[in-house]
């Protein structure tokens, strides 16, 4: 963030169009590079918290699967916070999808 | 040792022939034979821009089918004998070339000549396929707008398939004062999301319209507009010469431009 965002987001006026752009095309080329689409994200997004649910307990609300990318490196970036360990794991049917 | 350079950029218009023209007189004008050849033959322009239109008897199609020789093709530049032009073929052309015939075509032009300029068609299929096909090192123009550089991002991932370096970067059109208000894709923000190195930056400039409607590339006559120093400096900058790059939203003075950097600055 530059100074010029911060005085705009303290004005409550929009981000310099740059900034903007930076921002949609990074977010358009991750998807480009890594040819997934919204979709099939979603489907993965569904299954990794389903395993990981089986295991600990997630705060669904906190959660955030998504492609960063840098260098031309595209990576897949899960923040999964953990509410609490359960103390036995879930059998793997037993588990309903989740989020 | 040739040299062959594909000039490419996924979208069209953003100035890959410009380029290509001014290149090929600049490069000439500094001592090095130089070839371009036109790989959009669908919709050629690169005669235009040289003011060679008038002058095209025969093109790569007429070479590789025999019926004439590679000189009596070749348009040499009546101002500037260094350089030479070879359509790939006319709009007319029933049969499309192939990669095989692009390759055959610049062998042919590597032993003749020290660099070979390809001006590559605008998307990524068949006629860029041809014309990568016969290049070693590319040129990805590009200006800072998202689609222009979403396109290049592909055709970057293209190139790199295929084996073709180094790749640099040419950011066209670029505009001083909207980049210093933020309003426009900073220079660094495009290198950074392309990672590629800048090879050269042109701002906008009228006299590249002027220059087009003549058919007489600015670097031609020595031009000293900012496009045509900047094509200029390119031109140095292949042939192994140092020629810094400056960043035009870094280099105004005065209090707006200091004021406008200050606004630049990331703080988180």
């Amino acid at each position: 963030m530059t100074l010029r965002d911060f005085i705009d987001r303290l004005l409550g006026r929009q981000a310099a169009s740059a900034t903007t752009a930076r921002q949609r095309l990074q977010l358009v080329l991750a998807h480009d590079r890594s040819d997934l689409n919204p979709e099939l994200l979603e489907q993965m997004r569904r299954e990794i918290l389903e395993v990981v649910s089986r295991y600990v307990e997630i705060d669904l609300e906190e959660v955030d699967v998504s492609l960063e990318t840098e260098e031309r490196v595209t990576a897949l970036v899960a923040n999964l916070p953990i509410k609490r360990a359960r103390p036995k794991p879930l059998e793997a049917s037993a588990t309903g999808p989740a989020a | 040792m040739s040299r062959t350079i594909l000039i490419c950029s996924g979208k069209g218009g953003v100035g890959k022939t410009t380029l290509t023209a001014n290149l090929g007189i600049a490069l000439a004008r500094q001592g090095s034979s130089t070839a371009v050849l036109d790989a959009d033959f669908g919709l050629r322009n690169l005669d235009l821009l040289l003011g060679l239109e008038n002058r095209i008897v025969y093109t790569a199609q007429e070479v590789l089918a025999e019926s004439c020789r590679l000189e009596q093709a070749l348009v040499k530049h009546k101002q500037e004998p260094n350089l030479s032009l070879l359509p790939a073929g006319n709009p007319r052309m029933l049969e499309w070339l192939t990669p095989d015939d692009m390759q055959k075509i610049v062998g042919m032009l590597e032993e003749r000549f020290e660099f070979v300029l390809i001006d590559c068609p605008a998307g990524i299929e068949d006629g860029f396929k041809n014309a990568a096909a016969a290049s070693r090192e590319a040129i990805v123009v590009t200006t800072p707008e998202v689609s222009a550089v979403r396109d290049a991002d592909r055709v970057i991932g293209l190139l790199q398939t295929r084996d073709i370096q180094p790749i640099q970067l040419v950011l066209n059109r670029v505009r001083p004062k909207m980049m210093a208000n933020q309003e426009m894709l900073a220079v660094s923000d495009v290198t950074d999301i392309l990672a590629l190195p800048l090879l050269g930056l042109v701002l906008e400039d009228e006299q590249v319209i002027v220059s087009t409607n003549r058919g007489e590339p600015l670097t031609l006559n020595g031009s000293r507009s900012p496009a045509g120093l900047a094509y200029a400096n390119v031109a140095r900058r292949l042939r192994g010469e140092e020629v810094p790059i400056v960043d035009p939203s870094k280099e105004s003075q005065g209090f707006r431009a200091r004021f406008s950097r200050l606004m630049q600055t990331k703080i988180f």
